[in-house]
């Protein structure tokens, strides 16, 4: 059977949902003619139109600004950083306009904003972030980060269905590397954490790239004779504790891994959270495994 | 060469050029020229009643008035037709009320009432209704025009025949949003009105700190949009300069650019005495008041007199006591009421605050 990379899951989605329903539109730079900075969006010009694949200009304060009004309007846009270190320059407007329109007069904004995060590919401190700790402290908004290619494709499925704004933050470093079968339509849930290994000794928490990594480290550790469980996220925003409480209930240790900087990331706040619950089923501190509190350096180890 | 500006007309923009005005003949119906002044007069009315509740502390927040740029915001929305977006800011209450918004409900948001339209979500202005073509403002100026340009494209799109209005201050120009949402509106041929009301503060900075342009107008060129200046004061003039814009954009001529000279009469909100600001230059503009310009071309027009203006106006004021006394008597939300409702699906007023505060 044929297999679809990472990238190729994500626009077999969003193809799927702008054939399924009219109101679905992809937006941003370089996305129509060009077909976008990783080629995502490739036909979709063709097959849609430049009223559903619009190249905008280099504004993405503006792009965002523009797809709430759509939004408000019954669409359904699918906003494109061409890196998603980018979206530092639309901010206001996702956590200003966007993220608290529901709590301030119940109009909501059905609206994902996807791009390449993380690094790896010598891209140096401004096409390499992993931006999520600056949104979790953000209330309205999802946020997921698949790792394979089966979530990549499913988790759009359901962002472009959710009613809130999502952020989609996609591993450029997985784009083309992770290729599998996968079934096209199945919907990933938002929200849903799942068991990537199961083990009964110590419980590995990552999403992205670094769970390809936590896989490796159990493999490592299965030769001497320990048995790691790993858990691969996929939802940031909404987390799925349960899935995280029951594990270690059952490892009583847990590390969690991250690509995004150590200080203020998703790693502390899922440790408070599994101290105030599972205290008593620790049988060693919880740790973190994360990204120096630097910014991702150009020149690639030796 | 135009001459320098009339600064009898517009005071303290002396130095600058003559301003280009908008002219026309267009003819406006007897009945449009007195709901200018009636909505006008209600805008301020409701603003002066908000004084006195702000002084008694019963307005939880601070209080912005329009207070002297009524023309611009009751001249603009009823320009507008069925269909058509606004987006008002905080000096624009009359628009919000030309499209429907109840006294009521200006008290009952004013006063952080369970009844009023955010129940106690938000503050001031910031309130919508996607019914009446209303699109609530967010405080960060600009943040407006890429959204209302976003809606009124969609709208387009749809194949209907409207356009998005919105507003921006001398001091919101100079924000990022005012430049990239003008410009990508312009890219997208949005049907877009951005009315620029100069009224020459932007809390206490003077406009000559904000821009190198002689009049905000100038920037139209920059952005390629038609541009058109008007007399903020005369609120016949705001209309008949909207209908062009409107014509212009419905017929895709993509987004207009409008600069409404006008004056900001009181501080930015009610905290502030406006200390700054030259008292001549007030009292100047007290003269132009918009209210008394358009009352004084109802009697000359023989629409009405003088004792029929002044018994309407009190008339006017009179009717608001039932609505800022039904807000006065309403509650304030529970505490709870102010957990939930974050997400889709999501009720308002969780059991346990603090399991439901985690997303």
């Amino acid at each position: 059977m044929a297999t679809t990379t990472y990238i190729d899951a994500i626009g077999k989605a969003i193809a799927q949902e702008m054939r399924n329903d009219d109101s679905v539109l992809l937006m941003g730079e370089d996305v129509g003619h060009y077909a976008g900075a990783f080629k995502m969006s490739k036909g979709f010009l063709d097959e849609f139109g430049d009223t559903r694949v619009i190249d905008t200009p280099i504004s993405e304060s503006a792009i965002v600004g523009h797809a709430i009004g759509m939004a408000y309007m019954g669409l359904r846009p699918v906003v494109e950083m061409q890196f998603i270190d980018f979206i530092a320059c639309s901010y206001d407007m996702i956590i200003n306009f966007a993220a608290r329109s529901r709590y301030r007069h119940g109009l909501g904004v059905p609206m994902v904003i996807r791009g390449p995060s993380g690094g790896g590919v010598s891209g140096g401190p401004f096409h390499s972030q992993n931006v999520e700790s600056y949104f979790l402290n953000t209330p309205g908004l999802r946020i997921v980060a698949p790792a394979t290619a089966q979530d990549a494709h499913g988790l759009m499925l359901a962002a472009i269905r959710d009613e809130d704004p999502v952020l989609f933050l996609e591993h450029k470093f997985l784009y083309r590397r992770i290729k599998e079968e996968i079934v096209e339509g199945q919907v990933t849930p938002i929200g849903q954490a799942i068991v990537r290994r199961p083990g009964d000794d110590l419980t590995l928490v990552s999403y992205g790239a670094k769970l390809f990594d936590c896989l490796e480290a159990a493999d490592v550790l299965a030769e001497e004779g320990k048995s790691c469980e790993v858990i691969d996220l996929r939802s940031l925003a909404p987390l799925d504790m349960d899935t995280i409480f029951t594990s270690v209930k059952k490892t009583n240790r847990i590390v969690l891994v991250h690509e995004a900087c150590l200080t203020g990331g998703p790693g502390g706040e899922l440790a408070a959270r599994i101290s105030e619950d599972c205290f008593d089923w620790l049988d060693a501190p919880i740790l973190r495994v994360a990204a120096l509190d630097t910014s991702v350096h150009y020149a690639p180890p030796p | 060469m135009a001459g320098s500006v009339d600064e009898s007309r517009f005071p303290g923009f002396g130095g600058r050029r003559a301003p280009d005005l908008f002219v026309s003949k267009k003819r406006i119906s007897k009945d449009l020229r007195k709901a200018l002044w009636r909505w006008m007069v209600t805008t301020r009315q409701v603003e002066a009643r908000l004084g006195i509740l702000y002084r008694q502390g019963k307005v939880v927040g601070g209080l912005y008035r329009g207070e002297g740029q009524e023309g611009v915001s009751v001249g603009s929305a009823l320009a507008l037709e069925d269909g058509d977006i606004c987006g008002p800011m905080i000096r624009d209450l009359g628009a919000n009320m030309v499209r429907g918004t109840p006294p009521r409900d200006v008290f009952c948001q004013y006063m952080a009432r369970a009844t009023g339209p955010t129940e106690g979500r938000d503050c001031n202005t910031h309130f919508g209704d996607h019914s009446k073509g209303i699109t609530a403002p967010i405080s960060m100026l600009g943040a407006l025009i890429p959204v209302v340009s976003g809606m009124a494209w969609a709208a387009q799109n749809q194949g209907q025949k409207v356009v998005g209005l919105t507003y921006i201050g001398d001091g919101g120009s100079s924000t990022g949003d005012f430049h990239e949402g003008l410009n990508m509106a312009v890219t997208l041929n949005s049907p877009l009105i951005l009315i620029l009301e100069n009224n020459g503060w932007a809390y206490s900075t003077p406009t000559s700190n904000q821009c190198g342009n002689e009049w905000f107008i100038d920037k139209a060129v920059g952005y390629g949009v038609r541009g058109i200046q008007v007399d903020g004061n005369c609120a016949e003039d705001v209309y008949r300069a909207v209908k062009e814009a409107r014509a212009h954009a419905v017929s895709g001529g993509g987004p207009v650019l409008i600069e409404a000279i006008t004056y900001r009469m009181n501080g930015h909100a009610d905290h502030d005495d406006a200390s700054y600001v030259p008292n001549e230059l007030r009292d100047a503009w007290r003269e132009r008041d918009p209210i008394t310009l358009q009352a004084q071309m109802l009697i000359e027009a023989g629409i009405a007199t003088a004792d029929e203006l002044e018994a309407e106006q009190q008339a006017i004021f009179d009717g608001l006591k039932e609505d800022y006394e039904f807000a006065l008597n309403s509650p304030t939300p529970e505490p709870v009421s102010a957990t939930g409702g974050v997400y889709f699906g999501e009720e308002r007023g969780l059991p346990d605050p603090r399991r439901g505060a985690r997303h």
